[in-house]
């Protein structure tokens, strides 16, 4: 039984399946953060609370940590082996057509994983009192962060990098889970695009909205 | 041996084969696991006798000289795989298909062999649809038939232009499940050098370790040689241009006969020779005859595009003279048509040395999609080689050297004059005669393995059941491994200036020339002693790079190429010996008022089986005389 | 035309090789590429060096003897090509051409060029194949298969085993070449009563043998010679999915 769980195939389906749970909960935290927008903090606040107390969103909480885990740890797995794949490496580099943001996964998930460090110390940590702070106004905590220039500008950088890191899981989960076919596929590869591009732009559209107008 | 015993079974013909199924010795299950058994080649005939002797319980040593026996040539057979299943409901039967043959073979083969080879070949694609090989279906999920040259039924399976990659993967495959039940061994990148005889019988082999040029000794209680034909003799040919003569060369100096060494097929639809650095000639199957017609220009010398000449300025040279089977005459046929056509100054192309094969009519008849359903991947790969576009131009063809009707010297068991040498596949010589009709080579391969080989060798190998295993460290092996190092450190010691490939190309040159689609005795005379002058320069002046301990491409040559030129010999003294004209040997001598083929049947009905009897001294011919109790040998008519 | 060729040299598997340089004049854009190579042995023996070894056998893109890897890419830059079918017409004058071998853990350097490709045998040996004997079989049209399937099945089964996928990709996969046999043999009913042991049993020895993972980057679809589909990778991962 082992085997079959540390076999490649496996391995790959349990990433595809966290990544693709961690997709859904992207739109979630995408229409909170939308609350941002608005000039009373309370909407947002309740929902950030609603979202620290219900008891159903704590247990969806827990799997979505460890969807988090699982799909890092199985995709750092994958990518030693790969490398343990070729020792050598070719000298005259790898001009393949591929697609394009599926040759940098790992770093664009080693950024993206960055970005959940600082955004868990800011946030997250604190709701779970690991670190002080206020955590029933993480709306003043928003606006003081988009206030500090470099931050927007790394904030910007990860989310278009989630967006190349998108693109490829999106369409390759679904190859993953050996859901292929002929007519679906293609829509699948054509809602990637629109996911790809329109959750990160979602999620950079606030501080630039509050940047703007406000 | 003085006499040739071809052991065919009594009976009539479509009973020998049961009979002597019914009456060979057999050796039971617990004797099996005994018995060692040596198989030289893994193509279509080796990896399906490998697979199924292994079945049988016997233990199996597989040598190949590739990196794995998939790569072996048979995967190159494209056309298809003939059965008589009569799916189509015309009228075929066991006795069409072997008459067929033996006509196609023009009257120059032997009657049992070849019914036999007709009467296994259902149980073929049965085996081969069993073993998963995707052959072309029809919409309701039944096989699909298609014609083939010199023939007027559909009895060809096939799977697109890739029927022998698929038959032959499946042969791999199963060899491949007895590698892993521990039946079989493969010995994968070594050189089989030479023949190990003890006490008369064949007993083990002499092989190279392509990697670490390790010379091994290998036992066993009997050989089988399926290395398939000499072709690449001619240097370009259809065949991998690692495909070679040295095995079944090595088998005839120890004793083994070499039967209708002259008979080789020029396959008629190959690509044309494109210019003077060509390795290998790509074929193009004669399936495409099917719906392709061939034409030359009516006027000579014309060079306009093929596109821009009309209808009736076309010369359909085949359909012409031979209107009963048009573009679908035997391989022979069309190929002496197009070098006629090509001599007389009607050909195509920059060096006139090809003709068309036109679509045109098929995919306005047909429409393009069918067209590319049945002949798709040879329309990419005639793409690819000429970047010519077959959808829209016709395709340019010219003969190849491409199959060798003659080999070892086989009775009805398959084997060889050497008791315990077997000889299966294109490596014998028995069941195509002067010439090969398409699709049944891969028929033959397979059913010498599948079926034929696993019987017969049961016979020899009851009374070897007390033999215990051969030990390799006898006196016999001691001399073939002394030889073997002696030959090798012979070729690397000339160290003098050209390359084997050269000698190669010169060899080739000669034969092409005196003795290919044509010959006559001037013509051959003149071969065998610039052949003879061209050896003594291949011993004094050949230039082996590299070591002999290590991987070394270049000692594989001179090794094969030093063979090449004593089995050229042969070849050229077969063809001067045949006066007259059958199947693929054609003595301009001996020809009709239209110019066809006359045989001599007074003369020349028997099988020419040549016996070594020295490095200095002429071979001696021995002949099995073909008799013909069920067909009557008759001008062969196309017409 | 002349070229400047940067070949990978290796004297066996344990030497550590290098590139070598050589200029060859006179290339014509008739030859292949192997014919390129062949020119540049003779020259190379005429000069008493060592010839570069590639293997090679039909040289008409069917055995899968031959690939290299030519300027990044293997089979160089054409579409849909084995090495032997890749034309010298689609070089220039004066371009630098570098041939690597396939590398991969699972595919060692024998010598110069020439790889060891057993790995690929090692799978097939495992369970690429139905378990039927011979004599066994019904009569071939007791079982109808759609054409359909027998279509797809065909397209699968065309790989010639040469290693471009797994030299393509860039986690040097077997995925391409081992979903293109149960992709054959799962679509036939005759190969189906074994289909889930064969992906099981097959999926474990690609793992042990040291193949990479997939990560659907689409490489090896891209340089496949033969145009063996991605859809084959879907169905492997299916059918592995079915199997338990």
């Amino acid at each position: 039984m082992n085997k079959v769980i540390a076999s490649s195939v496996s391995k790959k389906f349990v990433m595809a399946l966290a990544g693709l749970f961690l997709l859904t909960f992207l739109p979630v935290h995408l229409g909170i953060n939308l609350m941002l927008l608005k000039a009373d903090p309370e909407p947002f606040n309740s929902a950030a609370h609603f979202m620290a107390t219900f008891p159903l969103i704590k247990v969806v909480e827990i799997i979505l940590i460890l969807a988090f885990l699982v799909h890092i740890f199985t995709g750092i797995v994958v990518q030693i082996q790969n490398w343990l794949a070729r020792p050598l490496r070719y000298r005259s580099g790898n001009k393949s057509e591929t697609s394009f943001f599926s040759r940098f996964m790992i770093w664009t998930g080693g950024a993206i994983f960055i970005f959940l460090i600082i955004h868990f110390t800011n946030f997250y940590f604190i709701k779970l009192g690991f670190i002080e702070g206020d955590a029933e106004d993480f709306y003043s905590v928003a606006y003081q962060l988009f206030a500090i220039p470099g931050y927007n500008i790394f904030y910007w950088i990860c989310f278009i990098v989630l967006g190349f890191h998108l693109y490829h899981a999106f369409t390759s989960a679904f190859q993953t889970l050996g859901l292929n076919h002929r007519i679906w596929t293609p829509i699948v590869n054509f809602i990637a695009v629109f996911y790809a591009i329109l959750i990160p732009a979602g999620f950079v559209s606030i501080p630039l909205i509050i940047w703007l107008f406000k | 041996m003085a006499k040739l015993d071809s052991k065919i079974p009594d009976g009539p013909l479509a009973e020998k084969w049961t009979r002597h199924q019914a009456s060979v010795k057999l050796v039971n299950p617990a004797n099996k696991k005994k018995l060692d058994i040596i198989v030289v080649g893994a193509g279509a005939a080796g990896a399906s006798a490998a697979a199924t002797l292994a079945e049988l319980g016997y233990n199996l040593k597989v040598f190949v000289f590739q990196d794995s026996s998939r790569r072996a040539h048979s995967i190159a057979s494209q056309g298809g795989i003939n059965a008589t299943k009569n799916y189509k409901n015309d009228a075929d039967s066991d006795y069409r298909l072997f008459y067929d043959m033996i006509k196609g073979g023009d009257f120059r083969a032997r009657e049992a062999n070849v019914y036999r080879a007709a009467e296994v070949s259902n149980k073929i694609i049965d085996q081969y649809v069993a073993q998963g090989v995707p052959f072309a279906r029809e919409y309701s999920g039944y096989l699909a038939n298609r014609s083939f040259g010199g023939v007027q039924v559909s009895r060809t399976f096939y799977a697109q232009g890739q029927t022998g990659q698929q038959c032959t993967l499946a042969a791999y495959q199963a060899l491949s499940r007895q590698i892993k039940a521990g039946k079989a061994k493969m010995f994968a990148r070594r050189d089989m050098l030479d023949i190990v005889v003890i006490d008369g019988k064949a007993r083990g082999i002499i092989t190279r370790d392509l990697i670490t040029g390790e010379i091994e000794r290998h036992s066993a209680h009997a050989v089988v040689l399926a290395t398939g034909g000499f072709g690449t003799v001619y240097y370009l040919s259809t065949l991998a241009v690692n495909s070679n003569g040295s095995a079944a060369f090595a088998a005839y100096k120890k004793g083994a006969f070499m039967a209708n060494p002259s008979m080789a097929q020029i396959h008629p639809t190959s690509i044309p020779v494109l210019n003077e650095y060509q390795s290998k000639l790509t074929l193009m199957s004669e399936s495409l005859r099917n719906d392709g017609r061939v034409w030359v220009p009516k006027q000579k010398g014309d060079k306009r595009p093929a596109n821009e000449i009309k209808e009736e300025e076309r010369d359909y040279y085949l359909e012409r003279k031979y209107p009963a089977f048009g573009n679908l005459v035997p391989r022979d046929v069309a190929s002496r048509a197009a070098k006629e056509r090509c001599d007389e100054g009607y050909g195509v192309g920059e060096t006139g040395l090809s003709v068309y094969l036109d679509f045109r009519d098929a995919i306005n008849n047909q429409g393009k999609n069918a067209i590319k359903a049945k002949y798709g991947t040879l329309f990419d790969l005639y793409k690819k080689v000429t970047g010519i576009n077959p959808y829209e131009e016709p395709m340019r063809i010219y003969p190849a050297s491409h199959y060798t009707m003659g080999g070892l010297w086989v009775d009805y068991n398959l084997m060889t004059t050497i008791p315990g040498l077997y000889a299966i596949g294109e490596a014998n010589f028995s069941d195509h005669g002067a010439n090969r009709l398409g699709a049944s080579s891969l028929m033959q391969c397979s059913g010498d393995g599948y079926f034929i080989l696993p019987v017969t060798i049961g016979d020899y190998l009851a009374d070897e059941i007390k033999t215990p295993r051969i030990s390799t460290d006898t006196p016999e092996f001691d001399e073939a491994e002394k030889a073997v190092k002696e030959k090798l450190n012979k070729l690397m010691s000339v160290k003098g200036t050209q390359s084997p490939t050269s000698f190669h190309k010169r060899l080739g040159h000669i034969l092409w020339t005196y003795s290919g689609m044509k010959r006559n005795e001037e013509g051959l005379t003149t071969a065998l002693k610039e052949i003879n002058e061209l050896k003594e320069e291949f011993w004094r002046d050949v230039k082996v790079a590299g070591e002999l301990n290590e991987l070394n491409h270049e000692l594989e040559k001179a090794a094969r190429v030093a063979d090449f030129l004593d089995l050229a010999k042969l070849i050229v003294m077969d063809a001067l010996n045949r006066k007259e004209s059958c199947g693929a040997h054609f003595r301009e001598e001996y020809q009709t008022a239209e110019g066809e083929p006359k045989r001599d049947d007074e003369n020349y009905s028997y099988v020419a089986a040549w016996e070594y009897t020295g490095e200095d001294s002429e071979p001696k011919l021995h002949k099995e005389e073909l008799k013909f109790e069920y067909v009557t040998p008759v001008q062969r008519s196309y017409k | 035309m002349n070229i400047t060729l940067k070949i990978w040299r290796q004297k066996n598997k344990e030497d550590k090789g290098k590139f070598v340089t050589y200029k060859l004049n006179n290339v014509s854009t008739e030859m292949t590429f192997l014919e390129m190579l062949d020119y540049l042995n003779e020259k190379l023996i005429k000069e008493d060096q060592d010839p570069v070894a590639f293997d090679s056998d039909c040289r008409e893109g069917i055995c899968g003897s031959c690939g290299l890897y030519i300027n990044g890419r293997p089979n160089g830059p054409q579409k849909s090509v084995t090495t032997c079918q890749l034309s010298m017409s689609v070089f220039k004058d004066g371009d630098t051409i570098t041939v690597e071998p396939w590398r991969s853990k699972a595919f060692p350097v024998i010598k110069d060029l020439v790889v060891d490709r057993t790995a690929f045998d090692k799978l097939i040996e495992a369970g690429g194949y139905i378990s039927v004997n011979t004599g066994a079989a019904p009569e071939a049209n007791s079982i109808p298969v759609k054409k359909h399937n027998a279509d797809r099945a065909f397209e699968a089964g065309v790989c010639i085993g040469c290693g471009t996928c797994v030299a393509a990709c860039k986690n040097a996969s077997a995925m391409l070449f081992v979903s293109a046999k149960i992709s054959q043999l799962a679509l036939l009913p005759q190969g189906r009563v074994e289909a889930k042991e064969r992906v099981r049993i097959l999926v474990e020895k690609m793992d042990e043998l040291g193949f990479g993972n997939c990560s659907n980057t689409g490489s090896c679809e891209a340089e496949c010679p033969k145009d063996i589909k991605l859809v084959n990778i879907a169905r492997l991962n299916r059918e592995y999915y079915k199997a338990y």
